[in-house]
Order: C-alpha cells, then structure tokens, then sequence
C-alpha cells in the first residue's frame, strides 16, 4: 500500500515542482520516488497476502511481481525522457506527472480486488493517457491519436462498466472472493451472470488490443509520441493483462467452457491480424504496433490455459516484451534524431555508424520473434507449454506459423541495419549515456532471463 | 581436461573476445588459434573414448528448476565422429578464409556457430538440443547475408524462415512428449521410453521429420538449398554443406527414429521414395548446371538422399555409413566449395564454359581437385567408397529397388563431377587465363589435409566405424521397428 500512496505524493511533488520552475529536480526527484516504490514493493514480499482496506486491494506475488516489472519499465522509460521532453513540449512537469498517475493505475489494476478498484485503476490509468498521447497541441496526428483513443477508451470503459454491473446484479457483490463463492456455489448461475462476463471479456480485450477490438491501436501507437508509445506499449498494456489474469483465474475458472471458445476465437483472430498487416507496413513503429496486437494473442495464451503456471509464464512474456519494446522505441527515438524517419529506410546502415545500437536492437528483434537464449523464446515456450497441457494442439500450430510469419518482420529492421547501405546525408548522432544504460541494460537482462529463466521465475 | 562443457565454452569466449577485435590479421589469427585449441580440447575425448555403447563425459545442470529443464550433455559413439567432424572443419575453414581481409566479427559468428553445433550434437536433453539448433542458425544467416553475393537479403530471409518453421515445429512435438511423461522431462531417455500410440507417433514423426528435412535437405524440402549455397560465401557454404547439414541427419538418428519408431515405420516407404527421387533429380539437374558451386550445391542433395535412405533402413549397414558418409560428405565438400573459391578468385568466374585447361597451369590444384573429386564420387580406396558402399547395402537389405535407384548416385555422381573437372581442369586453356597461380601456402595445406583423409578413410574407414559401431548396435537392439 506504501507504493500507492508513495506514487501518489509523486505525482503531486512533480507537478509543484514544474511550478516552482524546478526543471532539472524532475527526473532525479522521479526516479528516486519510483525507488522509494520499488522499496515498499520489495519490502511487502513475505508478507501475508490479504485483502487490505475492506478488501479493496490485494498485494500478493501476482500483484507484487508485475508491479515491480511495471515500476522497473518506467524507470526505463524515465531515463530515456531525458532529453526528449525537451524537444517536444514545454510542459515537463505534466509529463512526468502524467506518467506517474498512469503507472499508478496500472498498481490499482495489478492489485484490485474489487471491481470498484478495477474501473478506478483504469481510468486513472487512462485518463492520464489520454492527455499523453495528445499532448504535442500542434501536431494533427497526435491530436488524432487522442482522440481516437479517448473515444474509443470511452467506449471500451461502457462495456467494461456495463459487465460489472451485470455481473453485480447477479451475484449482489463487487468483491473477487465474494464473486468466487457465488461462481462455487450456487446451483444455477443467472444468464446476467454470462452476459456480463461477455462484456467484461470485451472492456478488457478493448484494452490490451486484442483483435477485433484492435484498431485504435495502430493509429494511437502511431500518432502518440514515441515516448509514450513505449509507456502504453508496455506498461499500460502488462497492466491490464494482470486484471485479465485476475479476474480468470480468481472467478471465471469454473465456467471456462464457456468462455474458452470464445477466447480462442479471439486469440485466433488476434494473431493472425496482427501478424499479416505487420508484414505491409513500412513504418518501423506501425509494424511494431501491429506486432504488439500479435503479442496481446500470445499473452492471451495464459488465459486460456489458466492454470498454475499461467502468472509465470505471463511474467516471462511480458517481461521480455517490455524489455525488447523498450529498446526497440529508444533505438528509434535516436534514428529519428538523426534521419528524421520512422521508416524501416531510416535504419539503412545503422551497423555501420552504430554498432552498438544495432546489436542491442538486433537482441531485441531476435527476443520478439522468440530465439532461444533470449527471453522472448522462454516467455513462448512458457506460455507453449501451458497450452500445450490444455491439449490445444491446434492452437499451437497456429501459434507456429504466426511466429513464423512474425520473424519476416522482426528481421526486415535487421536486414536494413545490416545489409543496405545508408543514404549519404545522414547526420552524426551523439548517444547520451542515459541512453546507453538503458538499451545495454535492458539487452542484457534479456539475455539473462533467456539464459537463466529461473533469476526471474524465482520469484512467482 | 575431459569436460565437455569446457569444449563449449571455447568458442563462446572466442566468439565475444573475436568481436572486439578490428584488425583483420590479429583477427584471423586470433581465430585459427581459438580453433586449433579447440581441436586439441577434443583430442582427450577422441583418446579417452571407451568404444561400447556407453554415454560418456555425462554431464548434467538443474537448468529451469521450476519447470524441470536440465542442460545434459555426453558423448557416444555417434556423437563423437560428429565431433571430431565439427571440430576438425573449423580450423580448416578458418584457414580457407584467410585471404579475405574480415574483421574479427567474421570469425566470431564462425566461432559461435561452432558452440551452437556441439550443443546439437552433444546434447541428451531436448531443450538443450533445441537450443543449440536454434544458436546455430543466428550465425550462419548472418554469415550469408553479409559477406555473400547475389540476392543475398531475399535468399537468406528464405532460409531463415523455412528452417525456422520447421524448428518451430519440431518445438511443438518437444512440449508435446514433454508433457507426456509423469514428470515432465526433455531427456532423451524419458523420450525414448514414452509409450505413444501410433496415431500421435505420427504427428509426431512429421514434426520432427519437416525440421530435419528442411535442414537436410530432403527432396522436396530442398528449394532454398541452392540459391542459399551458391550466393553464400565461401566459409558459409562449407559451413552449411560441411557440418549444419549434419545435424539434420543426426537429428534423425537420435531423435526422430527412437522417438516415433511407429510413426517412422508407418512413413519409412514414403521417406524413401522421397530421397531416391531426390538422388535422382539432384543428379540430373546438377548435371545441367553452369555455375560450378550450383552444381556442387545439388551433388550436396544427391549425396545426402543417400545418407537420409541409408538411415531409414534402419540397419547396421545403412546406420554405420550414415555415420561414416556423413565425415566424408563433410570433407569432400569443404574441399570442392574451397577449390570452387580459389577458381573462382584466380578466373574471375564460376562459369563453367569459361574455364578449361587449367590443369596445364596449376598441377598441383589439379592433383588435389582430382584425388578430392574422386573421393566425392566413390572411388575405391578413397572414403566415399566404403560410405556408399555401406549405405547401398542397407538400403539394399530394405528394399532391391530402393538400391537400384539410389545406385544411380554412383553413376550419375561420376558423370557430373568428372564433367565438372573435365570443364575446368582439362581441355585448351582460354587466352586470358595466361597467368592462372597455383595453389601455394595455406591453401596447400588446407587441401592436403583434406586429400589426406580422403586417403586416410580409405584406407582405413574402421577408424571411424569402430567408434560408433556398438553405439548403433545397442541403438538397433532398443529401438526395433
């Protein structure tokens, strides 16, 4: 609990601070509030995992461990801000602010437990997002973005509302153990019951982007600023998976044949659409929007065989594809620097000029498209192996093809940083070392999870 | 000395040391030095090797605890003739790339190569054989796509994505049999014992077999195979044809066949019939070719058609010159791809129709070609002899047409490749080839170890037969169809 009030005090310091003019205190005062909630995180491990505060909260392993990884990606993203904020917008401070209420959403969704909670973490979560994506005023695709993004939030938050309440009128009760006994227990579970199961399945698809509730994302991810895209990528996104999870494993896990067709249609469908546009598009940061909804499907593989080893092989996966996100989004800040691009063109002899980024993004790539001795190959083989206990062969094999399919694109950036040569009038960029820690930092923990999956597994 | 997991150490550490390194003579040499150690680490093994049906130098890590993943890696007696295959052709094709000005990123991809083949042909556990299946494509791809020629970009992303569907695959049958027993394992063992009904040995059997088919390749799996070879450099193409091929073929011996026995059982006539079409095919049409590394690239599918069929015959005689063919194949064709490179450097060409006569201005390249060529046909006395030998005599105990038509390699082997000597070595030497250098230095000393072994197993093929001999023995009494 320490950690929400700690994010919370934050983001009120942050935004005095942007009004005392206090630029340069930002970053240092951030990070150091995001270690402080790191602390409180880590401190709160051994401790007894109940429902705190009338049970609105919970903060066991599961609720602990993605909060760590979303703190620890925030820190990331953080770091990377450093000199980007600069060149985009004059209001700082409100950045900074922005990001914390966000994150601090995405600890409620982690934690909930109690509906209330669940709808009060995101909308805190995207509220603050919705002014992140349109905070560059003057630019008409990040206008756009916004206000796809609210419309469409706005819609998916009906739904999820709207599942609740069904969900309420059935049971009388917004608490998760309280769901659980009616789920248990009762002899004939009212058909409201479904309906709002239905509809939370589609709030909660909305948004972790699955498909056919997918198509703000291409277009929010492409219009907001890179930044924030690598924020929403990532963290908003593993939050909401964590609800997902929670929800699944806690309630609906005695009525999965109902809802297992359906997820498997979505997942289906989730992959396959993800996959085939990431293949036609020509812009690195749309193909790595279309890839992360091919992503959202193979997270999705946890809930459809949830089971024991689900939150694991969940925290691998999402581990993994936050830290490859992570780099692939800051490697591309710096291309765009230097080439004004975001194009895969742009990226044309980075091997040459950078050869370090290129490594780190190569890692990065070959983690995505689940090469062993990466953590994208363990966070697949994990979630492969849950569905494979599921006796879901022929989603495997789907899930194969599309990984085979996913390689092509991964490996288009690879092929222009290794083997095309760079229009001449590229400009020299300078690496700031916050950016050097970062990228090498986050290559490196991939290697070390797809080489030692139990440094992190250990902890679940 | 004898610690298997110190052999796959070297060339990681080679591989990241070799990265830094920017000056392109240090870096060669650097390398070649990091492969010759790693020759003589495996000298031991070679001495301290005890030939029965054993797995020794066990060794074995917790690896995922949570998931009960162990590293387990050992040495049999077939596995160690690919060994020795693996690490006597690193030093050597280091040495065939030493005129080419590389930075020491070159050698390191070799380097780290080298460590993902010996996790393939070492490993006893199913992940970590995964693993080093997977490990050893990062590197080629990357060899082939930026030091080759040609259509480079489009012909390797080919490659890559074929051979990484068929390891997915192969993936998908792994989880599968490693949930299968009582407590989950990838050993090789508990896969082994695993009682399948027949209906899922063979899915099984196809999972496994489009992995190894494609990397083999088996007809008609075989379509990136020679736009991938040709446009290859000349390191790459030994690389593949030389020792990657091998561990499709060793995939089939120690994992395919004891695994799904049924399933192969129930597909052995159709695997068959695929790899004679496949000797037949590669023949004739690598009888049509004009570019000289084209034409080995398909002599390379012809010969490993017969290695595959020798394997589903599943019999002393197929398994044993599987094994030992599959060290000839590998020398023979280091040899041809890196006589192929010096043509190709001294004429400026690997057009067959323009070379000729080149016999009257390099002897010494001709006498090597020639012994080394004979040896890819099967000349008696030379070691493709006694690998087709055994190999037709399995395939024949299979079945008599089987053998007739993959008899044909023989024939139609003989014919290209003495067309191909015919056409470079032999004839009038065109008017602008006036000054055509003879092999010198390294080079010499590249081809005489070749030309050696080619004679050496010749003569005395038991050195490497009666190290696997009871390996395959006891393979054959666990395993029967």
């Amino acid at each position: 609990m320490g950690a929400i009030i700690t994010l919370c005090v934050l983001g009120i310091v942050v935004l005095y601070l942007g009004l005392f003019k206090a630029k340069n205190a930002l970053l240092p005062v951030t990070l150091l509030g995001l270690v402080v909630t790191l602390g409180f995180l880590v401190s709160g491990w051994n401790n007894e995992a109940l429902p705190q505060f009338h049970g609105m909260v919970i903060f066991d392993r599961l609720a602990l461990s993605f909060s760590i990884l979303c703190v620890v990606i925030t820190g990331l993203v953080m770091l990377l801000s450093k000199e980007y904020f600069k060149n985009i917008s004059t209001y700082l401070s409100e950045y900074f602010c922005l990001i914390i209420f966000s994150l601090l959403g995405a600890l409620l969704v982690n934690s909930y437990h109690n509906f209330a909670m669940l709808f009060i973490g995101i909308e805190v979560m995207s509220v603050a997002l919705y002014i992140l994506v349109g905070i560059r005023k003057t630019d008409l695709a990040s206008n756009e973005a916004a206000l796809k993004y609210f419309l469409m939030g706005a819609f998916s938050t009906g739904f999820l509302l709207f599942g609740i309440t069904l969900l309420y009128g059935a049971s009388g009760t917004f608490d998760l153990t309280a769901l659980q006994a009616y789920v248990q227990t009762s002899s004939e579970i009212s058909p409201l019951f479904y309906g709002g199961v239905l509809l939370l399945l589609c709030g909660l698809c909305f948004k972790v982007g699955a498909a056919p509730f997918h198509f703000w994302t291409p277009d929010v991810y492409d219009g907001a600023p890179i930044l924030i895209t690598s924020f929403m990528s990532t963290v908003v996104k593993v939050a909401s998976f964590v609800g997902f999870l929670r929800l699944f494993s806690t309630v609906l896990i005695p009525l999965h044949d109902f809802w297992t067709p359906v997820l498997l249609t979505i997942i289906i469908v989730t992959l396959f659409v993800g996959n085939i546009t990431a293949l036609l598009q020509s812009s690195f940061k749309r193909m790595m929007a279309y890839s992360s909804i091919s992503h959202a499907g193979y997270m999705l593989f946890a809930i459809v065989s949830i089971g024991a080893m689900s939150a694991s092989g969940m925290l691998v996966y999402a581990a993994a594809y936050s830290l490859a996100s992570v780099i692939a989004f800051g490697v591309l800040i710096l291309v765009k620097r230097s080439t004004g691009s975001e194009n895969f063109e742009s990226f044309n002899g980075l091997a040459k000029r950078e050869p370090m980024l290129a490594l780190v993004l190569t890692i990065a790539m070959l983690s995505l498209a689940g090469i062993p001795l990466t953590a994208g190959f363990m966070g697949k083989f994990m979630l492969f192996n849950n569905v494979m206990g599921s006796y879901n062969i022929t989603l495997l094999i789907l899930a194969v093809i599309n990984a085979a399919v996913g390689v092509y694109y991964y490996l288009h950036v690879v092929v222009n940083m290794y083997f095309r040569k760079a229009e001449e009038d590229v400009m020299e960029q300078h690496v700031p070392a916050s950016y050097k820690i970062v990228l090498v930092g986050a290559a490196v923990l991939t290697l070390i999870i797809g080489i030692y999956p139990d440094s992190i597994l250990g902890f679940l | 000395m004898s610690n298997l997991f110190i052999l796959l150490l070297v060339p990681v550490i080679s591989a990241i040391v070799l990265c830094f390194v920017r000056d392109a003579v240090r870096a060669k040499w650097m390398a070649l030095l990091a492969a010759l150690l790693e020759l003589g680490l495996s000298i031991p093994f070679l001495c301290g090797f005890i030939p029965d049906a054993s797995i020794q130098f066990e060794q074995r890590w917790m690896w995922v605890e949570s998931l009960g993943i162990q590293f387990h890696i050992g040495l049999d007696g077939i596995s160690l003739p690919m060994l020795l295959l693996t690490n006597g052709l690193i030093p050597l094709i280091v040495l065939s790339s030493f005129r080419k000005a590389h930075k020491g990123n070159f050698f390191a991809l070799i380097s780290f190569m080298q460590a993902g083949l010996l996790l393939v042909f070492l490993a006893l556990d199913a992940f970590t054989f995964y693993v080093g299946w997977e490990v050893a494509l990062i590197p080629i791809y990357f060899i082939c796509a930026l030091w080759g020629d040609g259509d480079r970009i489009r012909i390797n992303l080919k490659f890559f994505i074929y051979t990484f569907f068929g390891s997915l695959l192969m993936l998908v049958a792994l989880i599968y049999l490693y949930n299968q027993s009582a407590t989950p394992s990838f050993e090789w063992t508990s896969f082994v014992a695993l009682d399948l009904s027949e209906s899922t040995q063979r899915w099984i059997f196809w999972a496994f077999f489009l992995a190894f088919a494609i990397k083999i390749p088996i007809f008609p799996f075989h379509t990136w195979q020679p736009d991938t070879y040709t446009h290859a450099p000349a390191a790459g193409t030994m690389l593949l044809a030389g020792i990657m091929l091998k561990m499709g073929v060793y995939g089939l011996i120690r994992w395919l066949l004891p695994v799904a026995p049924l399933g192969a059982l129930a597909y052995s006539q159709v695997v068959m019939v695929l790899c004679v079409i496949g000797i037949v095919y590669a023949s004739i049409i690598a009888f049509k070719q004009q570019d000289a590394k084209r034409l080995i690239a398909y002599s390379s599918i012809a010969h490993v058609g017969l290695i595959s069929a020798g394997v589903f015959s599943w019999n002393t005689e197929g398994l044993q010159g599987a094994i030992i063919q599959m060290v000839n194949h590998g020398l023979s064709v280091v040899g041809l791809f890196f006589i192929m490179d010096i043509l190709q450097e001294r004429t400026g060409t690997r057009t067959l129709a323009e070379w000729g006569g080149i016999a009257s201005k390099a002897p010494r390249l001709a006498t090597v070609f020639l012994i080394i060529l004979m040896g890819a046909v099967g000349l008696p006395l030379t070691n493709g002899f006694i690998g087709e030998f055994l190999l037709l005599k399995g395939v024949f105990n299979y079945g008599v047409w089987y053998a007739v038509f993959g008899g044909l390699t023989l024939i139609l082997g003989a014919v290209y490749m003495l067309r191909l000597y015919q056409k470079s070595m032999l004839g009038a030497l065109p008017d602008r080839y006036t000054s055509v250098l003879d092999i010198k230095g390294y080079e010499v000393l590249v081809l005489v170890v070749i030309v050696f072994f080619t004679l050496f197993l010749g003569v005395w093929p038991k050195a490497i037969l009666q190290l696997s001999e009871a390996s395959v023995m006891n393979l054959l009494d666990q395993i029967k169809f």
